[in-house]
């Protein structure tokens, strides 16, 4: 396994504290995922998962969690992605 | 020392409904206002508060603040203070219309008017029939009212500390409250904000609890600050626990699970809720489920590995109703749980839901402390409101819709009267250097390194110890024992070291100093509960079953020195109206 570089390792902090959320749901499927996930997603993906942090809290409920709303098209894959890796059934529980 | 120091009317620790509330009442009268948050605010967990507010606007059915101020004396257990909830049940109209007209975008009813939906605990006539109290904005109430307000702060031009941590208050050379040092999360620095009035409104502080429904935010930052600061907490014994959060993991699974037929099993497979409560069985009231759940994990008859929870069997219901009826709940389930509960059940433990107590103060927000021979002085300059704030409108027991009533209210009350204060006291004040060196010195302590506990290792045995020794099942002993466990782990909280001492973006430095604060509160809860023998509200004790008005009819305060406990009189007497005296709680 690379280890991260120092760069690297900043902006880990940096989207650990965007985790951070008002609802412990959210608090909980993100901070996993970036844990168990964010290292095998490509270089894109991680930007999308960084705007995806910037989006409000409700939505992301609604996406990630109760599944009431579809996500904008270009989070749809990561939509689905966070919950099956962040999730109990995931290998990393 | 020079620090890098800014300079504000009013200083502003903590963006969810209260904060902002306040904040916004400041910045349209033209104040210079700072709110510091340690997230971004609309992540603050305002954002969770799905139900709904409490006001007598009378649109669906016949209502009067006066039968509101009764049911919220009720639910309080007597507890409340009445004046303060009278003024906040007077205050919820005003407070609603003013949100609406901020541009919250409450449910409507189809003459235009805002919808009002029925909630427990809502009665008309004083007791009578069913009322419709309750203000929503669908099922994101919450996030509705905290977007509207961070929206008009913006236009307001409320000034922002987005991620910035605040560390403790500090004073002048007079010893009165002028600001606080705060840090920069992105670099790690500090910096000095002086403020001629100072507003905690940090919110809650479940996770003082191993199982919480509160987000990882509500780490009770503001009552640490105020207890370091030497002022008491109030009735900090009064924590509401909801029975069924998922288990090891917290989040709420809504009593409407048992509502629809839902029922808890132990690993015997046996419905134990038929021997607790032979009527209500499933639906009895949630500190009766909640200690019969501990009860059954206590007593060996737990599921799982670890024999520390029980399940909650709905698959009975049929897929049909469980996605009609209760939508989100399988979803929820799945992801957190683990358990589809169309085909299996869900692991539950009683999860730490919202503090009724905090700091104490009067109806406008203003910090209040006894000042001996039974008076009450108000501290100078320093203002709390919110879940972090004992304002004393939950008494012993907290209303559904009566939160976010609290913080609306009580948040823009402190706005107009910090307004006053600042008008009347308008000359700045300076920190000291001894004030400074303290706050300084609690910082540079996580600067130390060698061998050590690590933070995450302490925090996990201070929720243990608190879910174990404070939390739904209160005896003597239990307490005591658990006591003695939280004094050997303060003891050994100044051997924890972080391991990375960078300073960019240090979130473990944050997580250590949300440590601090989580210790400092989670004794406030336990000292205040072993103190009180009585059971009152959520305070449930099996030794001492009944409330006892004679002896305990007063409010709790913990003061940090020495866990010094004292007590002062429930205010009995309302502002304008007869007082409500004690009667047995029955619904």
């Amino acid at each position: 396994m690379n280890v991260p570089s120092h760069d690297e390792q900043e902006q880990l902090r940096r989207l650990r504290w965007q985790c951070r959320r008002g609802m412990l749901e959210l608090d909980h499927l993100l901070s996993r995922f970036l844990e168990l996930g964010y290292r095998d997603l490509s270089e894109a993906d991680r930007l999308l998962f960084a705007r995806l942090l910037g989006e409000q809290d409700q939505d992301l409920h609604n996406w990630l969690v109760s599944r009431s709303a579809i996500p904008p098209t270009p989070y749809l894959e990561l939509a689905e992605r966070i919950p099956a890796v962040a999730g109990e059934h995931s290998p990393g529980n | 020392m020079s620090l890098p120091t800014r300079h504000f009317d009013a200083l502003i620790i903590g963006a969810g409904g209260a904060g902002l509330n306040a904040a916004l009442q400041l910045a349209s009268a033209e104040l210079r206002v700072a709110v510091v948050s340690k997230v971004f605010p609309t992540r603050s967990h305002t954002v969770a508060a799905q139900g709904g507010v409490n006001a007598a606007l009378a649109n669906v059915l016949p209502d009067s603040w006066h039968w509101h101020m009764f049911d919220t004396v009720k639910g309080s257990d007597y507890l409340g203070d009445q004046d303060a909830i009278e003024f906040m049940c007077r205050e919820a109209i005003p407070t609603v219309y003013e949100l609406e007209h901020a541009g919250v975008p409450f449910s409507r009813l189809d003459n235009g008017k805002i919808y009002q939906r029925a909630f427990g605990g809502q009665s008309q006539n004083f007791g009578g029939d069913q009322a419709a109290r309750t203000c929503a904005a669908a099922d994101r109430t919450g996030h509705a009212i905290l977007h509207t307000l961070y929206q008009q702060n913006i236009r307001a031009r409320t000034h922002f500390f987005d991620e910035f941590f605040a560390v403790d208050l500090v004073r002048d050379a007079d010893g009165i409250c002028c600001g606080a040092l705060v840090l920069e999360i992105e670099t790690g620095e500090p910096l000095l904000i002086e403020a001629k009035a100072t507003l905690l409104a940090t919110g809650g502080c479940g996770q003082v609890f191993r199982t919480t429904s509160n987000a990882h935010i509500n780490t009770g930052d503001g009552a640490a600050m105020a207890l370091r600061a030497g002022i008491p907490l109030m009735d900090m014994e009064f924590f509401q626990f909801h029975p069924t959060g998922i288990a090891g993991k917290g989040m709420l699974i809504t009593e409407g699970v048992r509502g629809e037929g839902g029922y808890l099993v132990n690993k015997d497979g046996e419905r134990f809720m038929e021997r607790y409560a032979p009527r209500a069985k499933d639906l009895a009231s949630r500190d009766v489920v909640s200690r019969a759940i501990v009860t059954e994990v206590k007593e060996g008859r737990g599921c799982g590995e670890n024999g520390d929870y029980v399940m909650l069997k709905l698959d009975h219901l049929g897929e049909a109703v469980i996605s009609k009826r209760l939508p989100g709940i399988r979803e929820s389930s799945k992801i957190f749980a683990g358990a589809d509960p169309v085909i299996e059940p869900i692991p539950v433990f009683p999860t730490a839901h919202y503090a009724m107590g905090g700091i104490p103060t009067d109806r406008f927000g203003r910090v209040a402390m006894p000042a001996g021979h039974g008076s009450e002085e108000v501290v100078v300059g320093l203002y709390a409101a919110g879940e972090c704030a004992c304002a004393s409108v939950h008494g012993a027991n907290r209303l559904g819709g009566n939160s976010l009533l609290d913080i609306l209210v009580f948040g823009r009350l402190a706005g107009k009267d910090i307004i006053e204060f600042v008008r009347d006291n308008p000359y700045r004040r300076n920190a000291d250097s001894a004030s400074l060196d303290q706050v300084m010195s609690r910082l540079s302590r996580w600067d130390r390194k060698g061998d050590g506990m690590s933070v995450h290792q302490m925090r996990a045995e201070l929720r243990k110890c608190m879910e174990d020794h404070a939390g739904v099942f209160r005896t003597e002993e239990i307490m005591a024992e658990g006591y003695e466990k939280l004094c050997e782990l303060r003891d050994r909280l100044p051997e924890v070291r972080l391991t990375d001492h960078s300073k960019v973006f240090n979130t473990a430095r944050i997580e250590a100093l949300e440590l601090d604060n989580m210790m400092d509160v989670g004794m406030s809860i336990a000292v205040s509960a072993l103190h009180r023998q009585e059971s009152r509200g959520a305070h449930s004790r099996p030794d001492y079953p009944e409330r006892d008005d004679q002896a305990w009819l007063k409010h709790s305060l913990y003061y940090q020195e020495g866990d010094r406990m004292d007590y002062k009189p429930v205010r009995t007497k309302p502002l304008t109206v007869e007082s409500f005296p004690p009667k047995e709680r029955v619904y």
